[in-house]
């Protein structure tokens, strides 16, 4: 197949079935190198289910999925940090029992050595001040010594992001980044999104429509787990389909 | 929420002591394993409290720092104790090359059920390793030309031994407690080491976190088979230096009660501490040698303490008093 530099990341009519239950039908997109993308849906779209196929948390039932030209289809978990793609978790997923600075420094060393048992892990100092420059970035650097277990449901989401950030990822993903958190929180968070994309691509996973419109280039739409539309949040304001099974509703 | 972070806020900052303790741990273990038999009420219980002390530690850094509970160890200690004694008789090499190789078929040993129990967790992951460790078991009972089956492998004596030209009296108790307490003292210098370095750090990550260790990039199984190679090292190592202290292998070393015993040792002096295991050790050893002189349901007795550690201080022995320390 041709390698399109635009294109980061591509899946060939992907599906996942659970079961008996097809979570996802058939879905083809090209995600473009560079942009804010979000993929959208009511709750049991498929959303969650596609986001792992991206992710490389499971592999597809059928269709493939290929990063920068590569595919990538049934490769395990941890070769996805390797590559280039970073993920955060919906439900806060952090290491409790070690400090903050701890938490970005293990995620910062993964690329670098795993199986170093000899020499102090003082004597990289590289990664410790990585970690350092990462907590500045994501606003943790006064809760650099506290045990990451008893951060704030907001903190430990920023400290996630700045997880999945020291593996220099080229692509970021975010599985609903602001996921039961206050509006103040929610609002320091999507800045700090629109920041990150500056230098990478994201793609975003969101419950909350209205909340990604201002800051996504482009958006999918997934419903029962098919692909409903995609396009600029312009298209989909204006889509009808979009506008009877989404908008039409109350949000939550 | 507070709360917490109040609590936390405390236990970020040790007293100075502490962390000078933390940081010179090897050296500090060195210089009381120097005093330690002169505590002890005779000297070949020291010597037993070594043994196990490091048995119990190999075992802690699978179970407290990965957190994977093995109820299979005693293949890991018993394959280092057979090997050791069957080199030393059958092959008659010298009992040093004999420890080395101990040291080596735990591993080796340990990479053989790692590779098929690491695959699993939990429960599972216990059943799995009993259950291959009792193959073992049979294997090693069955193979009565080597390892005496029933009777024990008899006959790994060690009497005079020259290290640098200094010739030792090995049956001396003192002499052979030093000698073992050397072999204990690297070890923890190594575990030490292993424990401080990025690689504990994976080690501690995979136990925190799985999902986010894999997805931070690391290779969780690989990560687990290493630990238990290692964990399995140490106990090898501990099998062999029973061989010689005993100067017999008996089946029971492999029987899975010495797998249930260790886990009750590093339960006992608390899990994922660095010394908690030794404390386990010795405190069940020396309850169960003094309990013992006034009657024979010493059991009882130490099931009784090991329950009511269990319930009201979980955090173990050792994991309790170090716990103290960090909150005042």
């Amino acid at each position: 197949m041709s390698v399109d530099a635009e294109v980061i990341l591509r899946t060939e009519s992907v599906s996942k079935v659970f079961g008996g239950f097809t979570a996802l039908r058939d879905i083809s997109v090209d995600f473009r190198r560079g942009a804010i993308t979000s993929i959208i849906g009511p709750n049991g779209a498929g959303k969650s289910t596609y986001f792992n196929l991206l992710s490389g948390a499971f592999a597809p039932t059928s269709g493939r999925v290929f990063f920068e030209g590569r595919d990538v289809t049934g490769l395990p978990q941890h070769r996805f940090a390797h590559m280039g793609v970073a993920k955060s978790f919906q439900i806060t997923n952090v290491f409790p029992q070690l400090t903050t600075h701890e938490n970005i420094r293990v995620a910062a060393q993964a690329l670098q050595t795993c199986f170093d048992m000899w020499r102090p892990r003082a004597a990289r100092r590289d990664l410790i001040d990585a970690a350092d420059a990462l907590l500045h970035l994501v606003g943790l650097a006064d809760r650099r010594d506290r045990l990451a277990g008893t951060l704030a449901h907001g903190e430990q989401r920023a400290l996630e992001i700045g997880m999945a950030l020291a593996s220099r990822p080229r692509l970021l993903l975010l599985d609903e980044p602001t996921a039961g958190m206050s509006p103040e929180e929610t609002r320091s968070m999507m800045d700090l999104i629109v920041k990150l994309a500056s230098e990478r691509t994201v793609i975003l996973v969101e419950h909350k429509m209205k909340l990604v419109m201002g800051i996504s280039n482009r958006l999918l739409v997934l419903h029962h787990g098919e692909l409903l539309a995609e396009g600029t949040p312009d298209d989909i304001r204006h889509n009808e389909d979009v506008k009877r099974v989404y908008l039409g509703k109350r949000e939550h | 929420m507070t709360d917490l972070a109040d609590n936390s806020a405390k236990r970020l900052a040790p007293s100075g002591f502490l962390e000078f303790a933390r940081r010179h741990r090897t050296l500090l273990a060195a210089l009381f394993l120097l005093v330690f038999p002169l505590l002890v009420p005779f000297k070949a219980l020291a010597v037993n409290i070594l043994i196990y002390g490091l048995y119990a530690l190999g075992f802690n850094l699978l179970f407290g720092y990965l957190g994977l509970l093995s109820f299979g160890h005693s293949a890991l200690f018993g394959a280092g104790a057979y090997i050791c004694g069957i080199l030393m008789v059958h092959v008659g090499m010298p009992w040093w090359a004999g420890v080395l190789l101990g040291c080596v078929a735990g591993a080796a040993m340990a990479a053989i059920i790692g590779t098929f129990a690491i695959r699993t967790s939990g429960i599972y992951f216990a059943m799995v390793t009993l259950a291959l460790s009792q193959c073992i078991y049979y294997v090693f009972y069955q193979a009565t030309g080597l390892t005496g089956g029933e009777n024990g492998l008899r006959g790994v004596n060690v009497e005079m031994i020259s290290i640098f030209g200094l010739r030792l009296n090995f049956v001396d108790p003192l002499t052979r407690y030093y000698v073992v307490a050397a072999f204990v003292i690297v070890a923890l210098w190594i575990l030490s080491r292993i424990l401080a370095s990025p690689f504990g750090a994976v080690i501690e990550s995979v136990r925190e976190n799985e999902a986010r260790a894999r997805a931070s990039g690391y290779d969780v199984r690989r990560v687990r088979l290493v630990t238990f190679i290692l964990s399995g090292a140490f106990c090898g190592l501990a099998g062999a230096l029973q061989a010689i202290h005993l100067s017999i292998v008996p089946i029971e070393l492999m029987h899975y009660e010495t797998s249930g015993l260790v886990v009750m040792m590093a339960l006992l002096g608390g899990m994922g501490t660095f010394f908690g295991p030794f404390v386990g050790a010795a405190v069940f050893l020396l309850l169960e040698n003094l309990v013992s002189l006034w009657t024979v349901h010493w059991q009882l007795f130490v099931g009784a303490v090991f329950v009511v550690c269990v319930l009201f201080f979980p955090r173990g022995i050792w994991g309790s008093i170090l716990h103290a320390m960090e909150k005042k």
